[in-house]
């Protein structure tokens, strides 16, 4: 697993309930990889716990079990372990007007994590002549802003919605991390600015050599980019596999409701779940999906003779390299093995 | 089929401090009862302008020109009396912000029967409380749930609520601005299903505004595409999105590609350059600037909507009625993409 | 990533920057500010009430204020000598009044310096770091919020000794929980922005998101605030004055106040004794005021639509 940049094992992340509720396992029970240039989607709806994750694989959340590896170490807490840390994965927000200070120039919050880092201090100790002003530069030229001195002085008001989030995205270039973690990068940007900035990420792949984890409710923008996808539900991830197996032969039954129901597929006969994800302070028995699952409701699981297990049985967590499996007690679900 | 709502020749400014603003520039459109009709466009565009002026709700600021007809009715010039008789009664809307637009400390069942008693207050409690269930059952919720308090419903369910609200009084349409824009794909399919049962058998009819072409395009039997407050294409819903013949409308399409389609792996497709400001719209056709296939001729000629083949109108110099807008851009990004290479 | 593809003449350094920015943001605030009349014309008397102060010795002579060269009658009325009449020394009122405004200015200015520094700082950091340090210095500010001013105000002054200094300092830390409140509310609701998390993402430690992404932030509203803490340390200092816990030493409208009433200028009816201090403290403080309510709807978006 040389390749393997970013992992994470058996994590879980609790939440103290308050007011005498119980805790809640935003995420339960997790294993995950991102190689070195990859794009994997995490994919799921809102509340199954795919921004916990991925706020706990960038160190904001602390694991109440598990590990999150970085190139093969474990990841410190401290401020120093993490700060340094910071300059390898970074974070793109889903909601670029916000996540710009009001009252920073696009320059500023390019700068930002540069001088944080003392990066210019660093590349003249290492031989480097270098100002500040070139990685500026460098990072909104990589993030598609040119010329980028045109866009110094502008304020975050100034610019549309795309182009903030390609401000966002060169503050984090600017760093030169290794993998960007996207929370749903263009689902607050107009349908016309979503390919343009899709394809921003897919270019920085191939430029840069970044590995980009997307987290994201989009099945389409999966398609659009993804080379992996992760589906969770409820804390854990229940299909894992290429994108091309997972969206072309989706082998858990929740990830074929979720694409049955995505607009653009009028092929299927949509499979509309009642309710929304369930409380994660009360996961239900056996397989996690269970109460839900149209494969038991219609009698799958009972004619192939583990409508018991689906009930009452634990699944196990699925590993995160290897084949196309799911997180099903349905026969050839699990994998090879 | 009677025409529930028309409009002719629509424009609304918007009157500011720097100047007016053009938000919608000349649409004319009806929807009939039992029929769906889908407008898509991205914000700004003056989708939601629009469906304001249907029950005069849009802002003091704002004029408008041309005219809005609920059931053969004026909506913009009829007296305030008769305005608050059709709101509710032969029209209604569900907006966007419905998560937060219930009363936190009153029965939901409360809130719903209140516009049915101030409308008709002939109608006694007991009365009223049988047609709250009615009304829940119809948006898919037991009726029961009536005595239920706002925080007990999750976000879809809370939406189905404002649907219910908006059907109390029996309207024969319905303006739904972005009803599914805050949901999640299993719960906008939820509300969506409960909106297409509607039509289908009350026979109501539907104005459904939405960012998102794929919804529209599965949802509703016309779409019609806004860009800078103009039509610039309208078709069958599901015929515009699959082979959309307006270089914009392409572009929406594309940006919600279909699953499984090899054309849209590893290219997603955007455009260029931002929406235009109201305020100084280009000369020509205003989507010239981001357009691929943008001539001279563009710059300066303002396409009309004129009719295609298949019941469709496009305003566009360029549109051919052989030709797919969506997938010629799939072509074109992944040609860059191999020569970039 | 190299030096030799970014274009030379055209880029700017980062100071160059900084300051450009600085001086756009700078003229907008003052266009912005000129629309509002009140604050323009508020601003207008308190520029005429710094000159007077700076030139006092200019357009008064400092031997005015001293009692053994008093050359005037007692408690006489305006003369063309006197244009407002004498105190009980026989001393220019004229005089008093302008030597009177660095005074009132001066301790105003000082304990606002002081009040701010304190409110900012506890506001920021009790609203920022949370956990027990900012819940003490949440207690700590609520506990001097409900202690009343005025008897912590002469405890402190008698115990310190009355000078220039000591009113100013009274009043200074007497006058900040109010400031730190605000300060802590605005810094509370920016905490949870999602630029902060960005800022965090980018590995910037307390010290950096307090200074570089809180403090520009509540900087305006602590900028409109102090103008008004201004007029309330100015009337603050006059009521210290007037009841006695002035600097003796030096005149300010509020020892004025205070011998006049001390001298019986209200049963001799010395009107030019009593008014012209009254009327400077009201002009100064509603200045203030004036100009910190443009200034507060300057910076404050929501309030500027209205």
């Amino acid at each position: 697993m040389s390749g393997d940049l970013l992992s994470a094992r058996d994590l879980e992340v609790t939440f103290g309930g308050r007011n005498g509720r119980p805790d809640a396992k935003g995420v339960d029970g997790v294993d995950l990889d991102v190689a070195s240039g990859e794009i994997l989607a995490l994919v799921g709806e809102s509340g199954c716990g795919k921004t916990t994750l991925a706020r706990t694989l960038l160190g904001l959340e602390r694991p109440s079990t598990g590990t999150v590896t970085y190139d093969g170490s474990g990841l410190g807490y401290g401020a120093g372990a993490l700060r340094a840390y910071r300059r390898r994965v970074q974070l793109i927000l889903q909601d670029p007007t916000g996540a710009l200070n009001p009252r920073h120039s696009v320059y500023e919050s390019v700068a930002e994590g540069i001088r944080i880092h003392k990066l210019v201090e660093r590349k003249r100790a290492g031989g480097l002549r270098v100002t500040e002003t070139d990685l500026v530069s460098d990072a909104l030229s990589h993030a598609g802003m040119r010329p980028p001195e045109r866009f110094y002085l502008n304020y975050p008001h100034e610019l549309s919605g795309g182009q903030r989030q390609r401000v966002v995205i060169a503050g984090a270039l600017a760093l030169e991390p290794d993998v960007l973690i996207a929370d749903e990068p263009v689902s607050s940007l107009d349908a016309s600015i979503r390919g343009e900035i899709l394809a921003l990420l897919l270019s920085l792949r191939e430029r840069l050599g970044l590995s980009v984890l997307v987290v994201t409710h989009d099945l389409g923008l999966a398609w659009n980019i993804a080379d992996r996808i992760a589906v969770m539900y409820l804390g854990r991830i229940v299909e894992v596999g290429t994108t091309e197996e997972v969206l072309a032969a989706p082998k858990h039954p929740y990830t074929r409701a979720l694409l049955s129901v995505v607009p653009e597929i009028d092929q299927i006969e949509p499979i509309v779940l009642e309710g929304e994800t369930p409380d994660p302070t009360r996961v239900p028995s056996g397989c996690r999906f269970h109460p839900r699952c149209p494969a038991l409701a219609r009698g799958e699981a009972a004619a192939a003779g583990v409508d018991g297990d689906c009930r009452t049985r634990r699944l196990p967590v699925l590993p995160a390299t290897g084949d196309h499996r799911a997180a099903c007690w349905l026969p050839g679900r699990l994998g090879a093995s | 089929m009677s025409e529930l709502l028309e409009l002719r020749d629509l424009s609304v400014t918007y009157r500011t401090r720097a100047g007016d603003m053009p938000a919608v520039r000349g649409v004319t459109m009806s929807v009939a009862s039992g029929q769906s009709v889908g407008i898509a466009g991205e914000s700004g565009c003056g989708k939601s302008t629009l469906a304001s002026t249907v029950l005069r709700l849009q802002p003091k600021n704002a004029r408008v020109d041309g005219t809005v007809l609920v059931n053969g009715q004026d909506v913009q010039t009829m007296r305030w009396g008769h305005l608050r008789a059709l709101r509710w009664a032969q029209a209604a809307m569900v907006f966007q912000g419905a998560l937060h637009s219930l009363n936190p400390v009153q029965r939901v069942g409360d809130q719903i029967a209140e516009p049915i008693r101030l409308h008709d207050p002939s109608v006694g409690k007991t009365e009223a409380a049988s047609r709250v269930g009615e009304l829940l059952e119809e948006v898919g919720l037991p009726a029961a749930r009536a005595r239920s308090y706002p925080h007990q419903f999750s976000g879809g369910q809370k939406q189905r609520i404002m649907i219910a609200m908006a059907l109390a009084c029996r309207p024969q349409l319905i303006v739904a601005d972005e009803p599914t824009t805050a949901l999640d794909v299993m719960v906008q399919a939820q509300v969506l299903g409960v909106l297409t049962d509607l039509v289908r058998d009350l026979g109501l009819g539907l104005l459904l505004i939405s960012h998102d072409l794929s919804v529209l395009g599965t949802t509703c039997d016309r779409v019609l595409v806004m860009y800078a407050g103009r039509v610039v294409e309208e078709g069958p819903g599901s015929g515009l999105f699959d082979r959309p013949l307006h270089p914009y409308g392409g572009a929406l399409a594309a940006a919600f590609p279909r699953v499984g389609d090899p054309v849209a792996r590893f290219a997603p497709i955007g455009l260029p350059g931002d929406p235009p400001d109201p305020r100084s719209l280009p000369s020509g056709c205003a989507f010239h600037p981001r357009c691929a296939l943008a001539t001279a001729e563009c710059t300066t000629m303002d396409p009309p909507l004129e009719p295609h083949a298949g019941d469709r109108k496009v305003a566009c110099l360029h549109a051919d009625d052989d030709r797919d807008m969506k997938l010629l851009l799939g072509q074109r990004v992944a040609a860059a993409g191999e020569a970039a290479r | 990533m190299s030096a030799a593809d970014v274009p030379g003449p055209k880029a700017l350094s980062a100071r160059q920057v900084t300051w450009r920015r600085r001086m756009a943001s700078a003229g907008r605030t003052w266009k912005e500010f000129q629309r509002h009349r009140s604050g323009v014309a508020g601003l207008c008397v308190l520029v005429i009430f710094v000159l007077v102060a700076i030139f006092a010795p200019v357009l008064a002579n400092p031997e005015g204020l001293l009692r053994t060269k008093a050359t005037g009658a007692v408690l006489a009325g305006p003369t063309s000598t006197y244009w407002l009449g004498t105190d009980e020394a026989g001393r220019s009122v004229l005089t008093l009044l302008i030597f009177g405004a660095r005074v009132s200015l001066l301790v105003g200015l000082f304990a606002t310096v002081i009040s701010m520094l304190l409110g900012t700082v506890i506001g920021i950091a009790s609203g920022f770091l949370g956990g027990w340090i900012g819940g003490l210095l949440y207690r700590l500010t609520e506990w001097f919020l409900v202690i009343p001013f005025v008897p912590l105000a002469l405890v402190l002054a008698t115990l310190l000794g009355s000078s220039l200094y000591t009113v100013g300092f009274v009043i200074g830390v007497t006058s900040w929980p109010g400031t730190a409140l605000l300060i802590r509310a605005q810094t509370l609701s920016i905490k949870n922005r999602p630029y902060m998390e960005r800022a965090r993402v980018l590995g910037a430690g307390n010290r950096h998101q307090m200074s570089k992404h809180i403090l520009p932030n509540v900087m305006p509203m602590v900028f409109a605030n102090t103008t008004l803490t201004v007029a309330g340390a100015i009337l603050a200092e006059t009521t210290l004055s007037f009841l006695g816990l002035g600097d003796p030493s030096r005149v300010s409208w509020g020892t004025m106040l205070d011998s006049a009433f001390n001298n019986g200028a209200l049963t001799l009816g010395a009107w030019w004794y009593l008014f012209p201090p009254g009327i400077c403290v009201i002009l100064v403080v509603l200045s203030f005021t004036l100009v910190g309510q443009a200034l507060e709807e300057v910076f404050n978006p929501r309030l500027r639509d209205r």
